[in-house]
This record gives C-alpha cells, structure tokens and sequence, in this order.
C-alpha cells in the first residue's frame, strides 16, 4: 500500500489505513496472549471431554467422569448425613424427654435446635423467640399451646392451622357478625377484657357478658385454657397487639394466626431438636 | 487513490452534530439521574427505613429504574451520540436519513425511557432483569432501534473511504446483537390480545428454565455487546485520537473482535450454575467464559499499548488517564468474570455481593469512566470551544470517582466473600454456623461503605457538569498548565 509508513516511536510499520487522523500499527498478535488463548481453548475441549457437554439431538455427551451436579449434591448431603449419624442413631427410640435428660444429647439438640431455629423460625418468632406483632413470643411463659417439651414439640409437628390432619385449631368467632354480641356489648367486653389485667374498669354487665361468651375458651378470670388454644387474657400479653381498639378489633374482627407443620419438612430429630431449644428459651415448662 | 479522491471529498461533508450534541447532553442528564437514584438504593439496604413505606420507592421497584437509568438512558445515550460522531468522521459521510431520521431516533429513545422508568415505578414490570419494560415499550424500543440500524448501516453503506474503521464493527455488532436479544428475550403475549383486563400485563412465552436460560443467554449478551462492544467501539476511536497514536495492532483488533463476538454469546449459562439448568449448558457456558477471557484482554491491550510512545501524557492529560484507568478496570473486571465463572467458584460467589462488585467495577470503572473521557473530549468540540473550562476541575472529578470505585468494590468484594464463606459455614457438630440473617447483620458496615462510594461517584459527576455547562457558556478559568515532572526538571 502506497500509505504505509514506518511508526518513529515503535518503529513498526503502519497499515496504510487512515481514518480521521487514526492509522494502524501492523504489530503482531503478542505471543503470550495467542498461547494463553490456545491454552483456555485446550482447557475447555478437556473440560468437556470430562463433564457432560454438547448435545445431540435427544441427548447429550456424558463425559468421562459420568457425574453431574446432583450426583455431586447427594454424595455431599450423604457426607453430611453420615458425620452427623454419630448423634442422630443415639436420637432413635427416644422421647424428648429422654432426650432432654440426657446431657450429652441435650448439649447437640441445642447447637443443632439454634440454627433449625433461626433458618425456620426467625422470620416469624424473632431472634431468641422475641416475637413480633401477630407472633408469639417463645421467650416467655405466656403459652398458646402449652410450654412443656411435648406440647411445645407437637405444635411444631402438625402447626397450627396449618391444614395437617393433625393440626392445632382454635377458632375466635366473629361475635359481632354472628350477632352474638351487639357492637356496644363487644365494646363491654373489650373494657372488661381489659379490666383482667388491671387497666381501667368494667361493668357488672360486662363481667356477665364475658362470663357467658367467653369464659368457656378463656376461664371466668381469662386465664386461658391451653388445651383449646384459648389465649391467657390476664396477664397484659397481646398476640395482635394491646391496648383496648386491638382488643375489641379482635372480638368484632377476629384474625387467625397460621404456622405451618413442620413433620415431613424437617426430620423428627431435628423437630426435637427445636422443640427443645425452643423450650429452653426462657418460658419452658 | 482511493483515499486520495475521499480526502478532497471530505471538505463538501456536513456532519450530523446536533443529534451528537442531543445525546451528549441526555447523557449527562441521565448519567446524574441514574448516579443518585443508585446511590439513594444502596442507603437503602443500609437503612431500610429509606423505602420510606410507600410502594412507589421501595427497593424492588426503584432499583431497575437505576439499572435502566445507567445502561440504558446514560450508556444508551452515550452509545448513539458516540456512534453517531464516529461513523460520519471515519466514513467522510453525513449521518444516513438525515436531520428527520436522526430525530426520531433521539426523541424515541428518550420516549422509551421514560415509559419504561414510569412503568418501573408504577409496578408495571415483566420482572426480567434488564428487559423489565412490558411489551408496549418493547415495541417502541425495537421501532427506534431499527431506525438507529438504518442511520447507522445507512452512514456505513454511503462511506467515503475504501475500508470501516475497527470501532464501527464494534458498534455494528453491538447495534445488530441488541436488536437480536431485545427480541429474543421479549417474545410476549399481551393479556389484553387474550380478553385480559389489564392492558400493560403480558406473559413471555417461554416459562421455566427456558425463560430463565433465554433471560441470561440476553442479560449476558447486554453486557457483553451493550457494555462490552459497544464501548469497545467507543474506546477503539477516543484512545487513539486523545493520546494521537496509532492503534496498537491491527491484526489483535480483527481476531479479537471476531473470537469476542462468537464466544461471548454462549456464556449466558453460567448466570444459572448449580440450578435445574442442564449440566451440559452449564459446562459450555463456563467454558466458553474461559475462552473470552483473551479476547476480551485483547481490546485492553490494543487500548493500553496504543499509549506506548505517549505514556508521560498520563502525567498531564487528566481527559486521557479516564480512558486508561477505564482500560485498566476493564482489564480486571474481564478477568474476574472468567473467574466467577468457573463452577467452583462460582459456588462461593453467587447469590453474593460479589456479583455486585463484579458489575460495578465493569459499570463504573469502564463503561462510566471511557464514557466520562469521551464526553470531556467531544464537549469543546462540539460547542467550538478551544478547550475545557477547566481541566483541574476534571483532575478533581477523576480522583473523587476513582476513590469511590475503590470504596464500592473492595466493600463488595469483603462483604460478598464472608457472605459465601458465612452461608457454607459448619460448625464442629455438622451444623450450619450461620443464620441467614447473621450474614444479613453482618454485611451492614458494607453497605455503608459501599453507599458513602456512591456519594462519592456522584460527587465527581456533579463537578463534571460544572465543567460542561461553564464550557459550553464560553467560560475558560486561568489555570496552570499541567507541567511532567521531567520538563519540571529541565527548566
């Protein structure tokens, strides 16, 4: 080419082409970067003569090494699985009382009870079951269900409206709609409701209201009856939240908390395990 | 002879300069949009309480309005005015379609953007990670971008010169692969077509993992021909023309651009390691990754050593060391991809904010910084200025945004790395040591980190309009000339 010239600075030549002022240098491709290049090439057809490659037309090459990524996985969970026999066999053909009363068992369902809980349960209960609106605090012993191990252990199995054959369920009713209560009588109510644990005051009237629509799931002094699922009402711990409009929005509109059963998503052994970290959170009995 | 008879030719040419000038000028606009909106994001997941309760400013939805606000309205923007400029200069041929054409590309670009940014904020979405725009914007878009293929084609077909300059194959490739994507990855159907009430809502046609492979084999491709060639095309024009050197190799140019454009299209797959995708894609997109990477390196290394001769005007020239320093962030982030790649790596990076510090040291250190070098190039140019208003002020704004790069990566990178190794924990009894939300709690200095490098980003941003808008009023501040420590000596 009639333009190509010779580059004073690197002392190559140049292509000949110009382009709004730009020419090329005619360099050579660097050495190293054509050898790296082969090399990754070569890599990759070893790559794939080793692990499952190209298709074909209903199929595809299953490299010499024949594995894939859920052959990989199970062997991995089957690594797992069998460090963590060591413990889980000692786990067979005992209740959770037994468990809990053996104290090298006690100490691994707590370690394992700490990360189930916080992977399963946290995005509800709060971290260390602190609760949350609409949630239940398990640090506490103000219990829905029951706070002794196999109360605590069976709400876990089968959950709580949760759809389960076995399922927990008490059932609030909407006392107003059901024209049980008129709306000022719930009103009654929720001021005698709050009365039990010693804010304000409520009328003889409203004691009777209460006695006769609420007493049976609640007892006369709403201290709850766990065996149903009957709230304590005495004691100034609201589920969905305190104060007398969140108590009467619950007699007129009542909500029904879900949790889901847990038998079948997590093993036995492990529901045992949270059963009993859950416990051990401060309200256990 | 050729050339001859074309350089006579090139004084009757009237170049385009308005539809440059537009763009440059939507650029900036979005550029800033798109710095704050990102900046305000990562307060955000310091600072939950910053979603402020309303649905219109949570995360989810404000998050695509930056995706879309950097890469499409600002890297768009500087795409089509970049484009424009070069392929009239290095084909000696006005912009193909003339004044009418160019309009309707600029004004229907803008168009689109907008409509998508509204519909991101008003939850209208196909929750498909840089494709979120339904499918009325959809067609808008590929409206534009066929008229953008014409006037670009078109400038090419009616060129004066014998041969096409390297940075128009790359801007070709770039124009022809988007459009492809864009409709690769959009085939919808609209519910109304259907009897559906809804007139925005549409389904892909593809669901499950085809969706999902078909999502990456475009969100890939985004990077790699709207990030990657495009601004390929960009840096192969500016470099050599701000540093006054020839380009470094011709022949690297040609196989470089060649082996990018085959390899890159397959390593979609490696977006969806370790899922329900099929483990043959998944090993061909890996290795196809690893081919990229020195095809990639080539457009670095025909960047950087067209310096050679030139280097002590880094010392200097505050416009050419952006477009080093890009060329340099681009070098890394093209061999950190590769990297996360590989399966075993990639186990430990993904799902991370590593991924994020990934893309930004890309989007921010390359594509922001090539584009911030072209723009304070092409402003005095444009305008008929004789120079910047002042280029302290651009020495200002490099090193703040080059702190804030630095700042948002490495806190990505620690943050991400311990966000892997805390996930696959276990402790000394077999269980998992971590909770999720430990590694939640534990990211939260980053994230401010990572945000305080964003207000520095936009800071530097701030101080290039300055700049603008005092060089394009006419304004030149008295400064100093830069002076080389050598030429110091030798007074």
């Amino acid at each position: 080419m009639a333009n190509v010239e010779k580059d004073p600075v690197s002392g190559t030549n140049t292509t000949g082409h110009e382009w709004d002022g730009i020419k090329e240098l005619d360099t050579p491709l660097p050495k190293w970067w054509l050898t790296t290049f082969y090399a990754c090439i070569i890599w990759a057809i070893g790559y794939w003569v080793v692990y499952p490659s190209w298709p074909t037309l209903n199929d595809y090459a299953k490299g010499v090494f024949e594995t894939t990524n859920r052959l990989e996985h199970a062997k991995e969970m089957e690594a797992v699985k069998q460090s963590r026999m060591v413990w889980t066999t000692k786990f067979e053909g005992k209740d959770i009382e037994e468990v809990a009363n053996d104290s090298e068992l006690l100490n691994y369902a707590m370690a394992g009870g700490r990360v189930i809980f916080a992977d399963n349960c946290q995005p509800c209960h709060g971290a260390s079951g602190s609760g949350a609106k609409n949630f239940p605090v398990l640090a506490d012993d103000d219990w829905l269900w029951g706070g002794d191990l196999d109360s605590i252990q069976t709400t876990i199995l089968y959950g709580i409206r949760s759809g389960h054959e076995d399922e927990r369920v008490s059932d609030m009713p909407n006392f107003v709609e059901d024209e049980t209560l008129t709306p000022a009588q719930a009103e009654m109510v929720a001021d005698y409701v709050m009365s039990l644990s010693g804010q304000g005051s409520a009328s003889e009237e409203a004691k009777v209201l209460f006695e006769d629509n609420c007493a049976a799931c609640h007892s006369e002094d709403g201290s709850g009856q766990q065996a149903l699922g009957g709230p304590r009402l005495n004691d100034g711990i609201w589920l969905y939240g305190g104060g007398k409009d969140a108590v009467l929005s619950q007699i007129m509109k009542p909500k029904h908390g879900v949790m889901p059963a847990w038998v079948g998503r997590l093993s036995e052994t492990e529901i045992k395990q949270v059963a009993i970290y859950v416990h051990s959170l401060g309200g256990g009995q | 002879m050729n050339q001859a008879t074309t350089a006579t030719g090139a004084s009757e040419v009237v170049y385009n300069e308005d539809v440059v000038r537009k763009f440059i000028l939507a650029a900036t606009f979005w550029g800033v949009i798109g710095f704050i909106v990102g900046t305000f994001i990562a307060f955000q997941l310091a600072f939950p309480a910053l979603n402020l309760g309303l649905e219109w400013t949570t995360f989810g939805r404000v998050r695509p309005v930056h995706t879309s606000a950097v890469i499409f309205a600002f890297g768009g923007s500087i795409m089509f005015a970049t484009s424009f400029y070069v392929v009239q200069r290095t084909c000696r041929a006005p912009l193909f379609g003339g004044r009418l054409l160019a309009n309707l590309i600029f004004w229907g670009y803008q168009l689109f953007i907008v409509t998508a940014a509204l519909g991101y904020v008003l939850g209208v979405t196909q929750g498909k990670e840089y494709a979120e725009p339904e499918w009325y914007a959809d067609l808008l878009l590929t409206v534009v971008w066929v008229a953008y293929l014409v006037a670009f084609a078109g400038t090419l077909m009616t060129r004066r010169v014998s041969h096409i300059y390297v940075a128009n194959w790359f801007y070709l490739a770039f124009i022809i692969t988007v459009a492809v994507l864009h409709l690769g990855n959009n085939i919808t159907l609209p519910v109304i077509l259907f009897g559906g009430e809804s007139f925005v809502k549409s389904y892909i046609w593809a669901s499950g993992v085809q969706d999902a492979m078909t999502q990456w084999w475009y969100g890939h491709n985004a990077v790699g021909f709207f990030l990657t060639a495009g601004f390929l095309g960009l840096m192969y024009y500016f470099v050599p023309k701000q540093a006054e050197r020839p380009v470094y190799s011709y022949r690297l140019s040609i196989i470089h651009f060649w082996a990018l454009v085959f390899l890159y299209i397959w390593a979609g797959p490696h977006h969806l390691h370790y899922t329900s995708l099929p483990d043959w894609t998944q090993t061909l997109g890996m290795t196809f990754s690893i081919m990229l990477w020195m095809p990639s390196w080539g457009g670095m290394i025909n960047g950087l050593m067209t310096l050679s001769g030139a280097w002590e005007k880094l010392r200097t020239d505050p416009v050419l060391r952006f477009l080093i320093a890009s060329i340099a962030f681009y070098g890394m982030s093209t061999f950190e991809g590769p990297a996360m790649s590989i399966k075993a790596v990639n186990g430990l990076s993904h799902y991370t904010d590593w991924t994020i510090g990934h893309v930004h040291s890309g989007a921010l250190g390359w594509v922001a910084f090539v584009s911030f070098g072209a723009m304070y190039y092409l402003i005095p140019k444009l305008w008929n200025r004789t120079r910047l208003y002042s280029l302290r002020l651009v020495t200002y704004h490099f090193w703040i945004a080059t702190i804030g790069i630095v700042l948002y990566i490495t806190a990505m990178w620690i943050s991400g790395i311990m966000q892997g190794l805390m996930w696959r924990a276990y402790d000394d009894l077999g269980f998992l040591q971590y909770s999720f939300i430990e590694s939640v709690e534990a990211m939260h200095p980053y994230y401010v980190i990572r945000a305080c490098g964003g207000v520095l980003f936009v800071l530097g941003s701030l101080i290039m309009v300055w700049n603008f808008i005092k060089t394009i009023q006419g304004d030149l501040r008295t400064e100093d000339e830069f002076v080389a420590p050598q030429s110091a000596a030798a007074e």
